[in-house]
């Protein structure tokens, strides 16, 4: 699934590999380009140039005074910029930990590690809903996450209570523990990390692994110290693809529905997505407030297509360069 | 993978030399933060997701897709009674979620084997204009949300949809509903029981929305390993005089089929756990409910052990997933697949 295409970006080009591709290309001997190409035009048109064209269609059937009162609407510029804050912040935080993870999944020995690197796949197989389900019981005030304080406080409680000396903390005394996450916003980011977070050590991990360790020897010999080696030899080596990750990771974090509403307050105008949005209008029957909500969304999400394909033909160059 | 990853790093080892070793201490913290982030925001998350489904024991788990019927004679009360017929209605949703689900994995999964076959065929046997622009358009349902793959489907063939007055005036018979009823009427012995009306908020929607969202996963498992194959095998079968057909069968085919399977696994999970694009064309109505929209309406009726029952299979699922990715994976050496996917891609 995406975890093809965020493993996709990796740069992993031997030149062995490239040398058996561009052998002999004998298209003329094999049979079968205008069934295939023919039926694959086909299934494409039906299922998505089709019905893409279609909200174009209708989103221009739409006067542009009405379409641009639809998509300034506060409401409406609220869940956008609810959805693309979420989603940089949730990225932003999976660049750091997700590049961490890498680098330990690659160079530390530790036990389990093949288990962990096994479950990096998760958040690909797992429904977004059980996922939404699953972290608003975890993280919400009475979870098992969100309640830490309150859990804890209450062990201590009892123990003390069994030992004989009464109550020695108020309920309340630990909440600094509990994730200050209870029905505010934090959960949605919470949900996007959950989602993301395979984009930026998937596509990092290969790097890493083909990264030769000679330059390392090479600049400690030199007498660089290790921070340096780390921001001048290694990090623009994995830059591209650590890029290409990010952007990956908040592309899917833009379109995020299933999860997010679970734990969202979807409040209007506080805590509602912008995909909630365009549920709730199509909800409405307002299919035209609708579709200009989506066609904005779809308009990101192709400029972030283009971003990641960008970078790609970056890391391409980049490894030739190499 | 773990062991494609493991003989990587043997590999790497035997050519280059190790790492030069970093401090300790931070080495120790870098491993105590994958872990514990990985704790919190994966195992946890789908320790609980069990942990909730049993939180009210084995039977009330069971209840939630079983409901035992009374020992014979037992007298009930009322209030007894429509409690268990209640139970009984909402253990007959379920199930027939799980059935609506499992109906439309059956016919989308194979539409979509057909379709990544001949994808990956034409984009790697073969070189023409526009052949990246194509690569590029079948991944596109990766960065377009759910809910605008849905939202698609109804602004098409919705009411008041560019085909919507076709759309929604076309009568269909639900090929689940097909069953023998002998020569007494008609010449022809099979009939349909069920038909339904119009596109949208029909289980059609759902196929057609689960399709739009999954078609990439076979292709896209498929065209890196076909393009780092090559054509030679083929061009060999076929101056010997096999067939086209013949060919793809006896020497494609058994090349790629570890791949297959890949993308067909992960094209079955996404379709089973699809909420989005789902969720905009079913209508929010009960016999519209897959799996993921059933318990969506658990936990808004505040079932919350049930919806959690019905997300614990979800889970198992995709717990199978991930087990026979990572055998896939091993099977195919994903070192060699890993680098030449990159090579397939623009």
């Amino acid at each position: 699934m995406s975890g093809n295409a965020a493993a996709g970006g990796s740069p992993a080009r031997s030149s062995a590999g490239k040398a058996s591709r561009s052998t002999t290309h004998p298209s003329r001997l094999v049979p079968g380009l205008p069934l295939t190409l023919g039926y694959t035009l086909f299934y494409l048109s039906l299922v998505v140039l089709i019905p893409l064209a279609g909200m174009v269609f209708k989103t221009a059937q739409m006067g542009w005074s009405d379409f641009w009162q639809t998509v300034t609407d506060p409401i409406v510029v609220a869940s956008y910029r609810l959805t693309f804050t979420a989603a940089a912040i949730a990225a932003a935080i999976n660049g750091v930990f997700g590049l961490i993870v890498a680098w330990v999944l690659v160079r530390e020995p530790f036990p389990g590690r093949r288990l962990f690197d096994a479950l990096i796949d998760f958040p690909f197989a797992l429904p977004t809903a059980v996922a939404g389900l699953t972290f608003s019981s975890l993280y919400l005030a009475d979870g098992w996450i969100g309640g830490l304080g309150r859990h804890v406080a209450g062990s201590i409680n009892g123990a003390a209570g069994l030992a004989g000396f009464g109550e020695v903390l108020s309920a309340d005394a630990l909440s600094w523990l509990s994730f200050p996450y209870s029905n505010t916003n934090t959960g949605i980011v919470l949900v996007l990390i959950f989602v993301g977070l395979p984009f930026v050590v998937r596509t990092v991990q290969p790097v890493l692994r083909d990264w030769d360790t000679e330059y390392e020897h090479a600049a400690l010999s030199l007498g660089a110290n290790r921070l340096t080696i780390l921001r001048r030899v290694i990090f623009p080596e994995i830059l591209p693809a650590w890029l290409s990750g990010l952007a990956l990771a908040f592309a899917r974090a833009i379109g995020e529905y299933g999860s997010v509403i679970f734990i969202a307050g979807n409040i209007p105008g506080k805590s509602q997505i912008a995909p909630l949005q365009i549920v709730t209008k199509l909800d409405d029957f307002r299919t035209s407030e609708a579709t200009a909500i989506g066609i904005v969304l779809l308009f990101f999400s192709l400029l972030m297509l283009l971003a990641i394909n960008g970078l790609e033909w970056w890391m391409g160059r980049h490894e030739r360069a190499a | 993978m773990a062991e494609a990853l493991a003989a990587q790093s043997r590999k790497t080892g035997a050519s280059g030399t190790p790492p030069p070793p970093g401090h300790l201490l931070i080495r120790r913290v870098m491993v105590a933060t994958t872990v514990i982030f990985l704790a919190l925001f994966i195992v946890i998350p789908v320790v609980n997701v069990f942990a909730q489904a049993l939180s009210k024991g084995v039977d009330a788990y069971v209840r939630v897709l079983h409901v035992a019927s009374p020992p014979d004679g037992a007298r009930l009360s009322p209030a007894a009674r429509r409690k268990l017929a209640a139970e009984r209605g909402q253990a007959e949703k379920t199930w027939s979620s799980i059935r609506l689900t499992a109906a439309i994995a059956a016919i989308v999964v194979p539409l979509n084997i057909v379709f990544g076959l001949a994808a990956a065929w034409s984009v790697t046997k073969f070189r023409f204009k526009g052949r990246s622009f194509l690569i590029a358009l079948i991944d596109l349902p990766f960065s377009v949300s759910p809910v605008i793959a849905g939202l698609i489907f109804v602004l098409l063939l919705g009411r008041g949809g560019v085909l919507g007055a076709w759309a929604s005036n076309w009568t269909w018979p639900d090929p689940f509903s097909l069953h023998w009823r002998g020569f007494a009427q008609d010449w022809w012995p099979l009939a349909f029981t069920r038909s339904f009306t119009g596109i949208i908020f029909t289980p059609f929607a759902i196929v057609l929305a689960s399709i739009f969202v999954t078609f990439p996963f076979v292709a896209r498992s498929l065209i890196p390993l076909m393009e780092a194959q090559g054509s030679d095998e083929e061009v060999a079968a076929l101056s010997l005089g096999a067939s086209g057909w013949r060919t793809f069968r006896k020497v494609t085919l058994p090349n790629v089929k570890w791949a297959l399977l890949y993308g067909v696994i992960l094209c079955t999970a996404r379709v089973f756990g699809e909420f989005g694009a789902v969720s905009v064309v079913s209508g929010h109505i009960d016999s519209n409910d897959t799996m993921p929209l059933r318990v969506e309406k658990l936990w808004n009726e505040y079932n919350n052990q049930a919806a959690f029952s019905v997300a614990s299979l979800l889970a198992f699922l995709a717990i199978v997933t991930l087990v026979v990715q990572t055998i896939v994976e091993r099977q195919t050496g994903k070192n060699e697949t890993r680098q030449v996917e990159e090579e397939g891609m623009p």
